[in-house]
């Protein structure tokens, strides 16, 4: 294990590493590279970010496509999501984010399934929207127990300026259900982020209101769980605790969530924001027009979580607050015991994640629980707000990177020796060939959930299955082989 | 002319958000601050100021507002 790197240091490794890029790419990516000082407020005095990735450098990030269809609204699992345009897009991305949910798929939910309207020459050239409809109605006939139908906009839809809102809203009267048009086009914007904010704004104009005239059996209790996409059934474990505290969730978004849970946000008492990054935008709706306030929480490890469930108790009476307690010290043999074990095993490593959403700040409380320390951290597609809310997070002297490249990445982890990485599939088997364990955190490593008490107990022993696996003293990459030393360097980190 | 939405945050501070760039900031004064008049000249924390015509009466948060830049 190698020492922290002092505030000097580590900012002498990011000049070290930029060195190698001309003089342009080295004043742009420079504004993305940061040590970390908690002292500053304000993050955009330290890094820039939500800026379009140059051509040249590997950039990890996705499309607004991915943003909208992927994860916002892809999981809500009675409705029918067509990936419009060409096959690609949607079969390639097929049920890759493990959003679990109940229910029997092709007949009443359709999660897992991938619906296109396969694009060839002749759509682009005469237009789509025929096409559209008559694929819609063939779904009502095919599948008649959906709940509504959304048209997410691949790249041609926009560029040959088919209009798919036209045909939505005569599909809606043919069939009589919500017939949602996203624009989400993946050349939209930077990042998936923009494809988050225009499914957000899908939804609140076309399907948040649909029940606002109906009557509604509230309790003062109803809350809702925002930003949780049930990845191995994150949002079960998040539920669970805040039912035992009395609370009824009466939404799920959109993890394992419906059209109708949707629809009834809006007699919500408090929303409570997991993914602030992805679906901040409608909270801040919700709460300007129907004045529900909302909460961003933390359910990774148990001081988090801790914290947390007192601070959304803080919002209800005091039978919920004694609640929280009692939840809190329910759990407490349970969640003690799996830092007793696991704790000795994994006290001192050193992390560095470099994920999306709100993990790079959420998870290093589960981390910290376990003894380990996040000591570089970054986000694919963050901005400011959310750079604003890591800087507490991570310890001084730490690396921030934005929208880091390949090559940053490597650099980094090669200086900086952590014992474990956590990053998305297209960096695992880089880092594994150099022999440093890694772990998959988009979603979980085909593991999880990670959320909740119980989330913690699979978290602590997919760490330590990972990082004290004995394989890696083992990896020995074929033209490293002959320098003895090189090896056990990268084995040891 | 940034449309801003502007919320009441957790420690009772008024929050500055320009939702075009992610921005949140809070707001250190506001040169008419009564029960029948806000707006005016707005200074946020990092210095730089934002102009409303006075509202009156004062509009309840959250809202969103067409500021100027002052
Ligand atoms: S960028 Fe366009 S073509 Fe590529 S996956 Fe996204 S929507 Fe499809």
């Amino acid at each position: 294990m190698s020492a922290n790197l002092t505030h000097e240091e580590t900012e002498a490794l990011i000049q070290e590493v930029l060195e190698v890029y001309p003089e342009k790419a080295k004043k742009d990516r420079a504004k993305h590279l940061a040590v970390n000082d908690q002292e500053v407020e304000q993050s955009k005095k330290c890094i820039t970010s939500n800026r379009k990735s140059l051509p040249g450098v590997m950039t990890i990030r996705g499309c607004a496509y991915a943003g909208s269809k992927g994860v916002v609204w892809g999981p809500i699992k009675d409705m029918i999501h067509i990936s419009h345009g060409p096959v690609g897009c949607g079969q390639y991305s097929r049920a890759g984010r493990r959003n679990y949910y109940v229910g029997t798929t092709g007949i009443n939910t359709f999660g897992t399934m991938n619906f296109t309207s396969d694009f060839q020459e002749k759509d682009i050239v005469f237009g789509g929207d025929k096409k559209l409809s008559k694929i819609m109605l063939e779904i009502e006939e095919l599948f008649p127990l959906n709940k509504g139908i959304t048209i997410q906009s691949e790249c041609p839809i926009g560029l040959i300026g088919d209009d798919i809102e036209a045909v939505a809203k005569q599909t809606t009267k043919a069939i009589e259900k919500p017939v949602v048009p996203v624009r989400c086009e993946g050349f939209r914007g930077v990042s998936q982020s923009l494809g988050h904010h225009i499914a957000n704004d899908a939804v609140r104009d076309w399907v948040l209101h649909n029940r606002d005239n109906d009557a509604f059996d509230g309790t003062p209790y109803d809350v809702t769980i925002i930003g949780d996409y049930n990845i191995g059934g994150d949002a079960w474990s998040s539920r669970t605790l805040l039912e035992e505290m009395g609370l009824r969730v009466i939404a799920q978004w959109s993890g394992d969530g419906t059209l109708a849970e949707m629809e009834n946000t809006p007699k919500a008492k408090l929303n409570l924001l997991h993914c602030y990054r992805s679906m901040n935008y409608i909270s801040r709706h919700m709460e300007e027009k129907y004045g529900i306030p909302w909460k961003e929480y933390n359910f990774f490890g148990p001081t988090k979580i801790a914290e947390s469930l007192r601070e959304i108790a803080a919002f209800f009476d005091d039978t919920i607050k004694e609640n929280a307690e009692k939840v809190i010290e329910k759990y407490k043999a349970e969640y003690q015991a799996v830092i007793d074990k696991y704790k000795p095993r994994l006290e001192g490593k050193r992390v560095m994640l470099y994920v999306g959403g709100l993990r790079p700040r959420h998870i290093i409380g589960a981390y910290e629980d376990l003894g380990m320390e996040v000591v570089g951290t970054g986000y694919e597609f963050a901005h400011n707000d959310d750079y604003d809310r890591t800087i507490k997070e991570m310890g001084n002297a730490t690396l921030i990177y934005d929208d880091v490249t390949g090559y940053e990445f490597e650099e980094f982890v090669k200086k900086v020796k952590p014992d474990l990485i956590g990053s998305g599939i297209k960096e695992k088997y880089i880092f594994q060939k150099m022999g440093i364990p890694f772990r998959q955190m988009h979603s979980w490593d085909y593991s999880g959930p990670y959320h909740g008490y119980d989330g913690f107990a699979i978290f602590a022993k997919d760490m330590d299955t990972t990082l004290n696996n004995p394989c890696w003293s083992k990896v020995k990459v074929p033209w490293l082989a002959e320098d003895e030393e090189d090896v056990s360097v990268a084995a040891s980190a | 002319m940034p449309n801003v939405m502007i919320r009441i945050k957790d420690n009772g501070a008024l929050l500055f958000y320009i939702a075009k760039k992610d921005q949140e900031d809070e707001i250190a004064t506001v040169e008419k601050d009564t029960d029948n008049e806000w707006g005016g000249e707005v200074e946020l924390t990092d210095g730089s100021k934002y102009y409303i015509d006075p509202i009156t009466p004062k509009p309840s948060f959250p809202t969103t507002l067409r500021f100027k830049r002052a």
